[in-house]
């Protein structure tokens, strides 16, 4: 068969590398030729959706299994169930839209250059990581990965840029290199053998509920720290406020679902009873996160550490709902991975072209822009109510799917996160009211409507949320056998 | 009455062949006297004998016989076994990298090494031989003996041999040391605080074999064993021996708080002395830890391993910790390696079989990457007001902008540095996994935590000196300091180690499995 995984891997690679050994002559094209990579990536995902057998959701299929360093164990191993796909399209949709986002931000073709080529070895390793199978090239592609976004960090954006890259590095290496631990262990505490770390020979193996437990926490702790979580949340909105806002629509809406991507499929799966073990302390610190993440998004007035603050509030209810371990609200925690893609990836690259009109991120210096740029406006109020859960728009689903499911089992905590809930309400509404309605900021000056290529950036989005909103069952449909069966993996061990 | 060893020439070929090399290039030293002609017929025959070993070790691995542990030959004090064969080639491919710095020129024609070491820095004497162009070839046969020490010290399985070796190739590494062409009283200070606790090291050392021979009566490895198996209650002098042994063996690894040369003797030496230095020392000292403790004291594992865990602890933090504060990056290097030193004792940590054959990979790696990044180092100049370049620019922020100026050299210089914070995909990483995973084998959980804290604060400034070369904006009063130098030696040995640290990062498996191989030990003798 067509090894579909290991070319979506491959071929932004050699995009990146096009992208770099471009001749002097050819280099205006670079922009070009960067969104032709993405898009014949997302192309070559639309064909894969087609092959994918729904029917079979739970199952990974486009299976690809090579001895890659047998001495250790380890596997180039590939391969996607509905829930892996899900990710997967997630990326393939936004990378070339952030592409279209940062189209005119560089004078400088090389400069282009270098951001593009960067941008695009990073989508190489996002595909890699939703598509491994092998637990040590998971860890692989988790560690290597940070390298491209901390040059992306580090070499484009704001004054503190070097800062932030150097923060965002120690935290992310951090909770790396606590999972190597784990991951060192799992070859001696587990089956061993050549092909020692496939998460299929791990599922289901009983490592001693010792072992197990230790190494549930050295990853969980990685994954709490990219997702991110509170107290381990500090580097985002330091990140936040001074990267492009394409590379942080990227690194929030695509690279931080790894965390809870890999709570799901390798916390749960691999340790599904130090899972159930750690869930009560778990959803204490979700709950902080969901209420904490709102109370200091209210608090800010740099839009960017705005929006980096619901989002530590909106993976918060991701979190609770995973470790609630109801089959509604693991599926809407899988769901609203993908809607919070669309809803915080649109919110941050609004915010990006509102920024690169004013060369301002704070709220209060604008005011009013609703007359003279109507279209902007509502664009962005849409986007906004997609981030504070508006019924009739996808992120709704999904987080009344997480909050009503993990009723049942945590009453508390859902009661609490639901006064998030409220809180969204508050930052989304009061930033709009400041910066879009009023009297106009005289100081603003004119203000450039919303052009044709920031309406494709974002209408497409919209549009996505809007069908997904209405029609949830064409996303849910692929999330839901994945689920019920990692949560079989865990209710069997309950039921022991 | 005497009787003459019996000795099996062919299997010691590898060391005879570079001893013989290091003979012939004193007596090139004596015959030709045209500096450029002898220092090219020195670097072909350093290269020729090296390599020639290096060939002879390969056929020797390839014809070992399979039932007898890997080993090729022995006498009673020394043995070549396939770990030994292993740690050899590792030192020969060193050498060989090493002398092509040696022999490396700057664009003026300028070497590393000062023309006439017995001059006073800033004496006429030295001004004369400048002048005359004159040219320390001796370095070559030096080196060459070195190695030749270094290759007897990885398969001596005899205290007392273990000490020859010791010194045949500490001498010529002091000697080396001294004879930088810049900074001379920088590097004749660094060469002799190295010389002073060198010796005293070996004498900490000589006390502990002299304890052990009095508690067992012999100074073989197979006899030690043999007296700690049998009357394992009475071990008065054996642990005192044991551990003073070890001290004197840690001294030349590196490790806290024998380190104290190091930063001196790296920063001090010439570049290219620096990188054999700590490439290959460190290996050779691993090496010969590794063989007596899993020869003779490995059932001393409860009694030792208090001390190797808390030098290890001590040894990743100390040198973690003073690297962060580092401006020279020289001693930025130096005190990195030490922290080296502390990760390769974590895999003796349980005394766990995995150490065998990863220790001497991560020593491969480490010390790939050591020798590249110190050849990038000797590229690096300063230029003064009037266009002429000077010496290397070792300051850290003379680097900054490096990687606008030579995007590839900064490249592969960020490469080294990844390698060193042990970041996938290079095989810095597959090193220090492999290291995990032999202290986790044997339940080192604890000190493999400490480890991991420590490559987290490692990693910092590895990658201070990335955002410096990569990420910063060169002011533009020192726009015009700095000058990439080029000779084309140097860039061969550059991007042999950048592609070796890349292709042992993503494909490690045909190195992994000869590591393996080479765990297998020459025990009990």
């Amino acid at each position: 068969m067509f090894p579909f995984l290991t070319v979506l891997v491959l071929l932004p690679v050699v995009g990146a590398v096009v992208v770099r050994a471009l001749p002097e002559g050819a280099r205006g094209r670079v922009r070009e030729i960067a969104l032709g990579f993405t898009v014949a990536e997302a192309l070559l995902g639309v064909v894969m959706l087609t092959q994918f057998d729904l029917g079979d959701a739970a199952t990974q299929q486009f299976t690809e299994v090579y001895s890659w360093i047998p001495q250790i164990g380890t596997s180039w191993a590939l391969g996607v169930n509905g829930f892996g796909l899900s990710m997967i399209a997630l990326s393939l949709i936004l990378t070339p839209l952030v592409i279209l986002a940062e189209w005119r931000k560089d004078k400088d073709d090389a400069t282009a250059a270098r951001y593009l080529a960067l941008i695009l070895v990073l989508q190489a390793f996002m595909v890699g990581i939703f598509a491994a199978r092998d637990v040590f090239l998971f860890y692989v592609m988790f560690e290597a990965m940070l390298i491209p976004l901390y040059f992306l960090i580090g070499g484009f954006g704001g004054e503190q840029r070097r800062y932030a890259a150097v923060k965002f590095l120690l935290y992310s290496l951090v909770g790396g290199l606590i999972m190597l631990v784990g991951v060192v262990a799992l070859y001696f505490v587990g089956p061993g053998g050549e092909q020692a770390y496939l998460i299929d020979n791990l599922t289901g193996y009983a490592f001693g509920t010792t072992a197990e437990r230790l190494m549930f926490l050295a990853f969980f702790i990685a994954f709490a720290i990219k997702a991110p979580m509170v107290p381990v949340h500090t580097w985002l909105p330091t990140v936040a406020e001074t990267a492009r806002p394409g590379t942080t629509a990227l690194l929030v809406a695509v690279l931080d679902k790894i965390g809870t991507f890999g709570m799901i499929t390798l916390g749960l799966a691999l340790f599904p009873e130090a899972s159930k073990w750690a869930a009560p302390v778990i959803i204490v610190f979700a709950v902080i996160s969901v209420i904490y993440g709102a109370i200091a998004a209210i608090g800010q007035t740099d839009m960017l550490r705005l929006v980096s603050f619901t989002s530590v509030s909106h993976f918060g209810i991701m979190v609770l709902g995973i470790y609630a371990f109801q089959q509604t609200s693991v599926e809407g925690a899988a769901l609203y991975m993908f809607n919070h893609g669309l809803s915080t990836g649109a919110l941050f690259l609004v915010v990006g072209f509102l920024i690169e009109r004013k060369g301002t991120p704070y709220v209060g210096e604008y005011g009013g822009l609703q007359k003279t740029v109507p279209v902007f406006a509502g664009t962005f109020l849409i986007i906004g109510l997609s981030a504070l859960a508006l019924p009739g728009l996808s992120p709704f689903v999904s987080e009344i799917m997480v909050l009503v499911g993990a009723f049942g089992v945590a009453k508390i905590a859902v009661i609490i996160s639901a006064l998030g809930v409220v809180l969204a309400a508050l930052y989304v509404l009061l930033t709009y009211q400041k910066v879009f309605t009023g009297p106009p900021n005289e100081k603003l000056g004119k203000t450039r409507e919303l052009g044709l290529r920031e309406r494709l950036v974002l209408w497409p989005l919209i549009a996505l949320m809007l069908v997904l909103g209405f029609v949830p069952s064409l996303a849910i449909d692929y999330l839901r056998e994945p689920t019920a069966a990692v949560l079989t993996t865990v209710n069997a061990e309950v039921s022991e | 009455m005497f009787t003459a060893p019996e000795i099996s020439y062919m299997a010691f070929a590898p060391m005879i062949v570079v001893l013989l090399g290091g003979a012939a290039g004193v007596l090139v030293e004596a015959f030709i006297r045209t500096p450029a002609t002898r220092r090219s017929v020195q670097l072909a025959l350093t290269l020729v004998a090296t390599v020639g070993a290096l060939g002879v070790a390969v056929v020797q691995w390839a014809t070992y016989s399979p039932d007898s542990a890997g080993v090729i030959g022995q006498t009673g004090y020394f043995v070549m076994d396939r770990q030994a064969l292993a740690w050899q080639s590792m030192i020969l491919i060193f050498g060989a990298l090493s002398a092509l710095l040696f022999a490396a020129r700057t664009r003026a024609g300028e070497s590393a090494f000062t023309p006439l070491g017995s001059a006073a820095p800033g004496s006429p004497e030295e001004a004369e031989a400048h002048r005359r162009g004159l040219e320390v070839t001796e370095v070559f046969p030096l080196m060459l003996f070195a190695v030749g020490g270094m290759m007897a010290f990885v398969s001596a399985t005899d205290l007392i041999a273990l000490f020859v070796a010791l010194e045949v190739f500490s001498l010529p590494l002091y000697l080396m040391a001294a004879l930088a062409r810049r900074k001379r009283l920088l590097s004749e200070e660094g060469a002799l605080k190295y010389f002073l606790l060198g010796a005293f090291s070996s004498a900490v050392f000589l006390f502990g074999a002299a304890l052990l021979y009095g508690a067992t009566a012999s100074t073989g490895y197979g006899d030690i064993l043999a007296y700690v198996l049998a009357s394992p209650g009475d071990l008065t002098l054996i642990i005192p021996g044991a551990v003073l042994v070890l001290v004197g063996l840690l001294f030349k690894l590196g490790a806290v708080p024998f380190h104290t040369w190091s930063p001196d003797a790296y920063q001090g030496a010439p570049t290219p002395v620096t990188a054999f230095m700590a490439a290959a020392t460190k290996a050779a000292a691993a090496a010969a830890l590794l063989r007596i403790v899993y020869v003779a004291l490995y059932p001393l594992e409860w009694e030792l391993s208090w001390m190797i865990w808390t030098i290890a602890i001590l040894t990743m933090a100390v040198g973690t910790i003073v690297a962060l504060v580092q401006t020279d990056i020289k001693r930025m290097l130096a005190y990195s390696s030490v922290a080296h030193a502390g990760f390769i004792l974590v895999a003796f940590a349980g005394f766990s079989a995995e150490a065998l054959s990863a220790v001497p990979f991560y020593l491969l790696t480490y010390g790939i990457a050591t020798i590249g990044a110190f050849a990038i180092i000797t590229q690096v100049r300063e230029k003064a007001a009037d266009g002429t370049v000077g010496g290397e620019a070792t300051r850290l922020g003379q680097w900054a902008g490096l990687g606008r100026r030579d995007p590839l050299l900064a490249g592969a210089m960020g490469l080294f540095l990844l390698s060193f914070a042990g970041i996938p995909l290079t095989a810095g990483f597959i090193g220090k996994f492999q290291v995990f995973a032999a202290a986790v084998d044997q339940g080192g959980w604890p000190i493999v935590l400490v480890a991991v804290l420590a490559s987290a604060a490692a990693a910092f400034f590895y990658v201070r000196l990335i955002v410096l070369m990569f990420l910063t904006d060169v002011p533009e009063d020192q726009q015009e300091s700095v000058e990439v130098d080029y000779h084309p030696y140097t860039r061969v040995v550059v991007w042999i180690t950048a592609a070796a640290t890349l292709l042992l990062g993503v494909l490690p498996a045909g190195a992994l499995a000869l590591a393996s191989d080479a765990g297998t030990l020459l025990t009990g003798l």
